[in-house]
């Protein structure tokens, strides 16, 4: 199915938030994941489903001030 | 030199660092180094699919510096809520700047959704560190919704300009009943003296470090600067005469020659 990976159609094959980090190869640390604007903790990323077409933001360290 | 602290926890340091705008993240983490400082500031962005770049984490990741990451990029106080979520989760801490500046060309903070956003936070267990203008009714408000500090601007981020705000800091660190960290435009080690003179806190310095010539050399000499405004104002400065008070002589005024 499709889904948005921070603004990018991506093809995933997965179900949970879980396998996108998989698929992603997500570090252990110094992430985090939103779906459709909600932040989910790494402890749901399991449970937590994804749907065809979800949003999902991934973010890291950047510099600044 | 008193300790500085902010919700409980202690700093032997009062210069905070910003990690934007190095040439590289050695150097980055050299400057910090020099510097001396135990907290060090730090934004987020979208990664990249296909990322390969270097962690900037690793560069300021220690046991004795304190993260904060901040919220810039947000343009009102839910988005404020949102990312501070974010960084709560990707970096494991709820210390904050919460900076929320959605015109880009002079990057002033928005007191209305800076203390929106600061009561919200507040709630949510973050400790939060403001951003904001010199405005001392604004930081008194920011301090009654639970604030860890106030960061009033010195000059627009990134100016150099050093404190052209002096008059309200003046203000603000007088009523002030906690940290007053002086923040933005901060651009010689002279401004941070003078901030800490006035008895600022603590100084928040980017841009003058990270554009200098030798970053690692200027941060060297913003850390003795910061100390020695510390150190000034912990020993009590002199008054400074009115514009009608005559010279005071510093030595005895005997004629000795003559006599």
């Amino acid at each position: 199915m499709k889904i948005t990976v921070n603004n990018k159609e991506t093809e995933f094959d997965g179900t949970s938030v879980s396998d996108l980090a998989a698929q992603l190869q997500l570090p252990e640390k110094g992430v985090a994941v939103a779906v459709n604007n909600e932040m989910i903790p790494r402890s749901e990323w399991q449970a937590t489903p994804l749907a065809e077409n979800a949003s999902v933001v991934i973010i890291k360290a950047a510099c600044g001030g | 030199m008193e300790k500085l602290v902010i919700a409980g926890k202690e700093f032997g340091s009062r210069l905070f660092l910003g990690s934007g705008k190095f040439s590289s993240n050695q150097i980055m983490e050299e400057a910090i180094k020099a510097s001396g400082t135990e907290m060090v500031t730090l934004a987020m962005k979208r990664i990249e699919l296909d990322d390969k770049e270097d962690d900037m984490l690793k560069h300021i990741a220690h046991p004795n510096i304190q993260l904060l990451p901040n919220t810039s990029g947000v343009r009102d106080a839910d988005e404020a809520v949102f990312a501070a979520q974010m960084a709560r989760e990707a970096f494991g801490t709820n210390w904050l700047k919460l900076e929320i500046h959605p015109d880009p060309r002079y990057l002033l903070p928005d007191s209305v959704e800076t203390l929106k956003a600061t009561e919200k936070l507040v709630k949510l267990g973050f400790v939060v560190l403001p951003y904001c203008q010199a405005d001392p009714v604004l930081c008194r408000q920011l301090e009654e919704a639970g604030a860890a500090t106030v960061m009033p601007l010195a000059a627009p981020i990134g100016t150099n300009k050093g404190l052209e705000t002096k008059e309200f800091i003046r203000i603000i660190i007088e009523q002030a009943g906690v940290p007053v960290v002086v923040d933005a435009g901060i651009g010689a080690p002279s401004h941070a003296a003078e901030a800490m003179e006035m008895g600022a806190s603590a100084c928040l310095v980017n841009t003058a470090i990270s554009v200098a010539g030798n970053p690692v050399e200027m941060a060297k000499a913003f850390k003795m600067a910061v100390e020695a405004g510390r150190m000034a104002y912990e020993s009590g400065l002199g008054a400074v005469a009115t514009n009608n008070m005559v010279a005071s002589a510093s030595s005895p005024l005997t004629a000795f020659l003559n006599e």
